[in-house]
């Protein structure tokens, strides 16, 4: 595909008209190496349709950007034009306390999203184990963290939404109240779509109580059986955990940690019970242990990047993913720490930075053939460029050609992000 | 019959002004007889014979879902046994320009399994089975005919069940509540249908079969599941479905309270979840449904209630001692004149019964009513109930309420009788008129028994044109030809047409310059 000439100079003057605040694109607006040419920064879902119809008159290819954390993530962009920076768009526009609900901008970050309900005892249960994520990056790379286990993820918390199509075209979907079945969930489609559907500028979601107490029982594991039957001990029992994680670093003693909230009365049950089930070496904490809630990877600049994997499977081979995972990584003489939420059936993984791009491969294949097995996935999140070039990072995913009609339909010129996601898409 | 919504439940038909046979959302019989001869040969060759019915007087079995005023007969019935005849079936519709529905128990209300009188009904009620239960991951697989209440069975002896209880979970299909997207009294503290099904093999218009999602969270690319449940079988068929298992809670505890008034009533609802209490279910039922529940099944309900409150709690036990508590003391301080704990399965199952038996309870009070569905925020639930009032007087049209008063979902019971000259026309009036106030106070149009043929209409006043046609751009990418249960959820089909300017996405390997795209 020969990439079509743009005129930069009409481009920026559309774009001035539609947008107050639009930028030449500086180094640091790269996305996963991709530099783009100009970056606009809209104050509106209004100001957000102008720039996107300004963008596909000019022919401009679009990659929307929240709070820049998560820009590396996927696969490099094939191209980018223009960088739509939703950062100024970070209002939470409306918590309603009585009816548990909140609406917020794209830009929002979560913990400001947090702040403002906790005030009224409330909790909003999208974990940020990225650290200053926005709303709009969370749901397009459908960010989750421990507390999956209790509250679900973004589709089960997100109950409304508004998008900006790739034509400029604003569209609602869902509503402001949690129970709803009129029209389809669309909502659910741009969550983790990588920002290749249509641009997120609005979101309501549900809310619950927050928690008045909690405790943390953790204990050890050497084998990848003995993690196993801990959890499965857990998800049995009648113990309601808030989390269950499994944290496995590349060495040493692997540890389950059982995070038990709610009221007080009911939190001293359920921990003396959880302490019970899992052995004479199980602690009860007060505080969340070391690396809670966060990926076992750290954020660093393109050569120190590790190489961050998700893995998912049915809960009943987490012992097997544990397994491989270890064998796979010794066997190509890298480093793989391990960490997720064990109860789910989701485990994140670092692999060191320095690993040769060959040797990620082969990591990623084996554990990917086990995952698939196990009814799951293995997606490579992000690594260094040399990894990126080398490995499927989406690998192959059921039902693509369903899901590139669905992208044809919404942005048939594909101008938003094109190539970031999976098959290419 | 356009206009009318929600279950009518009459003696007789209730005469409407266009006959649903002639409109365009149910087809006419007589609109390509070659093209239904043709589907019906493929049929008979994929099926075994006694899975394809199409004499009339079999076919008239099919004419209706639960919204039984509402009547179409098919032109072809079949009952495929397992997913390749299911995409047999499509794939013979797709090629010849047929159009299908998807019919699991015909429990729906809004009449989302109405057959079309020039299409085919695909009938999943020989695909029962249950075929694997998989404690260890905490999940079931089972076949789209699959009666909900069966899944809880299959799994209660391990200690887990299936938590989406419709009230019809007796007979209600898993694939009828994946198409509605169901809730049911305890989806206020366990979700709905859509966060229980995790996975879906599902036949598309094109007849297709592919696998979305599965045993594992996450699933990389878009969520179709996410956007297939709830979609009331218009974006193709689901032939199995991978649900969550839910373990059964150490305690549950029920408790009867009867108010002066449903003002009441909501304010004690208001302050428990205002305590940060998420009970199983916060029910609610006014006088006149009190009235109807009482003549029914004589459930013993507290003599001259405004309001009474069904409210379960479930958990571990010490949470729920203590929540249990709370909840009795905040009922109090509300003006609750009469509180009754259930203390066994006996009286906690006869509290339930005046509750789940109130819609056909209404019958007693009423010859003729209509079930409507809408969803105000829980807060505007006082404001909303005195606007249903004050219709309701200024009307002289009777409304009994009965609703989930945790999630604002209401079920207002429109009270007619049609032998009365129009009475019926009052009611439908009415029972639209409580939709407007859903609408503006910030609610929606239906909470659970879905959009299908009833409420088609009413999709504009809650979405605008630009929301409605990015839906149908999903539907297009499904279904480009419309023959997925069509007429029903869009008030207007869009045409799809082709995409313009439409290439496949470069694979990686083009990208790295190791192959040739163009
Ligand atoms: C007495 C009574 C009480 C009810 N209580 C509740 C309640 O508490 N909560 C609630 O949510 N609903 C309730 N309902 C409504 C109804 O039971 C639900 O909508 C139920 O999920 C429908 O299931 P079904 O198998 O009967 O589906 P059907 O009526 O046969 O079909 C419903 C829709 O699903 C589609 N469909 C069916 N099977 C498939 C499939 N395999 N693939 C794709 N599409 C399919 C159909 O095309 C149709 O659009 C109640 C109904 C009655 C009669």
């Amino acid at each position: 595909m020969s990439a079509p000439t743009i005129d930069l100079d009409a481009a920026r003057s559309a774009l001035g008209s539609a947008c107050g605040d639009v930028t030449d694109a500086g180094p640091d607006d790269a996305v996963d190496g991709v530099p783009p040419a100009l970056v606009a920064r809209p104050a509106s879902t209004a100001e957000v349709a102008e720039v996107l119809r300004a963008a596909d008159a000019a022919g401009l290819t679009v990659v929307p950007r929240g709070r820049g954390t998560k820009m590396t993530w996927g696969r490099p962009p094939e191209r980018v034009d223009l960088v739509v920076d939703l950062s100024r768009m970070d209002a939470v526009v409306d918590h309603a306390a009585g009816d548990l609900i909140v609406e917020a901008q794209a830009g929002a970050p979560l913990a400001a999203v947090q702040e403002t309900v906790a005030g009224a005892g409330q909790r909003f249960a999208l974990d940020d184990p990225v650290g200053d994520s926005s709303v709009g990056g969370a749901l397009a790379t459908n960010l989750s963290g421990p507390g999956r286990v209790a509250t679900g993820t973004a589709r089960d918390l997100l109950i409304g939404v508004t998008v900006v199509r790739s034509d400029g075209v604003i569209a609602k979907a869902g509503g402001r109240v949690v129970k709803n079945v009129a029209g389809y969930d669309i909502g659910k489609l741009f969550i983790g779509s990588f920002g290749t559907l249509a641009v997120l500028t609005q979101a309501v979601f549900r809310l619950h109580p927050l928690p008045a107490a909690r405790r943390v029982v953790t204990v050890g594991f050497d084998r990848p059986e003995e993690a196993q039957r801990l959890v499965q001990q857990v998800i049995h029992a009648q113990v309601v955990p808030g989390a269950i994680e499994v944290d496995r670093p590349a060495e040493g003693q692997g540890t389950v940690a059982v995070l038990l909230d709610g009221i007080e009365a009911g939190v001293a049950g359920r921990t003396a019970t959880t302490l019970r089930l899992l052995g004479s070496d199980a602690r009860e904490d007060a505080d969340l242990p070391p690396g809670w809630g966060t990926f076992p990877w750290a954020a660093a600049a393109p050569a120190e990047r590790q190489t961050a994997l998700k893995a998912t499977f049915a809960l009943s081979g987490l012992a097997r993913v544990l397994d491989v995972a270890r064998t796979a990584s010794a066997a190509a003489g890298v480093r793989l720490d391990l960490r997720g939420s064990g109860g789910a059936g989701v485990l994140y993984g670092a692999v060191s930075a320095d690993a040769d791009p060959g040797a990620v491969g082969s990591v990623v294949d084996r554990l990917r053939a086990e995952c698939t097995a196990l009814g799951g996935a293995l997606v490579v999140l992000d690594g260094p460029p040399a990894v990126k070039a080398a490995v499927d990072t989406w690998g192959p995913v059921p039902a693509i050609d369903l899901m590139q009609r669905v992208k044809d339909r919404f942005d048939p010129e594909r101008r938003l992000a094109p190539g970031r996601f999976v098959g290419g898409i | 019959m356009t206009g009318t919504h929600g279950t009518t439940e009459t003696a007789g038909p209730v005469p409407g002004p266009v006959p649903p046979e002639e409109t365009e959302a149910t087809g006419r019989a007589d609109a390509d007889p070659a093209a239904v001869a043709a589907v019906t040969r493929a049929v008979r060759a994929a099926l075994p014979p006694d899975s394809v019915i199409d004499d009339h007087l079999r076919l008239r079995t099919y004419e209706c879902d639960g919204l039984a005023h509402y009547k179409v007969i098919p032109s072809l019935v079949v009952l495929p046994e397992t997913a390749e005849q299911v995409a047999a079936v499509v794939r013979a519709c797709s090629e010849h320009g047929v159009p299908f529905v998807a019919r699991g128990s015909g429990t729906g209300l809004s009449g989302g399994a109405l057959p079309r009188a020039d299409g085919v009904l695909i009938v999943t009620s020989r695909m029962r089975a249950v075929r694997e239960v998989r404690r260890e991951d905490q999940r079931a697989v089972v076949e789209p005919g699959v009666i909900n209440l069966d899944i809880t069975k299959a799994t209660t002896g391990g200690g887990y069940y299936f938590a989406p209880d419709p009230s019809s979970q007796q007979i209600c299909s898993i694939g009828g509540n994946l198409a509605e997207n169901s809730g049911g009294a305890h989806c206020l503290k366990y979700g709905f249908t859509t966060n229980h099904v995790l996975g879906a093999e599902f036949v598309t218009p094109q007849g297709e079969i592919v696998q979305l999602g599965g045993l594992a969270p996450d699933a990389p690319g878009y969520d179709l599941l996410g956007a297939v449940v709830g979609s009331e079988g218009t974006l193709g068929v689901a032939t199995s479905v991978t649900v969550r298992l839910v373990r059964l809670p150490e305690d549950v505890r029920t408790l009867l309270a009867g108010f002066a008034s449903t003002d009441d009533a909501g304010a004690a609802t208001s302050a428990i979840i205002g305590a940060g209490i998420v009970p199983a279910a916060i029910e609610m039922m006014d006088a006149l449904a009190i009235e109807a529940a009482e003549a029914a099944t004589h459930c013993g309900y507290p003599a001259g209630a405004g309001a009474v409150l069904v409210i379960e709690l479930d958990g571990a036990t010490a949470e729920v001692d203590h929540e249990f508590a709370e909840v009795e003391r905040l009922c109090g301080e509300h003006g609750s004149f009469e509180l009754r704990v259930a203390v066994d399965p006996a009286e906690r199952a006869l509290i339930w019964k005046g509750r789940k038996s109130a819609f056909a309870a209404v019958g007693r009070i009423s010859p003729d009513y209509i079930v409507q569905d809408g969803v105000i925020p829980r807060t505007s639930l006082p404001q909303v109930l005195r606007a249903i009032a004050d219709l309701s007087s200024s009307s002289g049209v009777r409304v009994a309420n009965v609703f989930h008063a945790g999630d604002g979902n209401l079920h207002p019971l429109v009270l007619f009788d049609d032998a009365i000259e129009g009475a019926g026309k009052a009611a439908e009036k009415v029972s639209g008129a409580i939709l407007d106030l859903c609408i503006s106070s910030g609610g929606s149009i239906t909470g659970e028994h879905g959009v299908g043929i009833d409420k088609a209409a009413y999709m504009p006043r809650m979405f605008s044109e630009d929301d409605l046609d990015t839906m149908q751009l999903v539907r297009c990418a499904f279904d480009p030809d419309n023959i997925a249960n069509p007429g029903k959820v869009f008030p207007t089909p869009r045409l799809c047409g082709e995409v313009p300017g439409r290439h496949r996405g470069a694979h990686p390997l083009v990208e790295a310059g190791l192959a040739e795209q163009f």
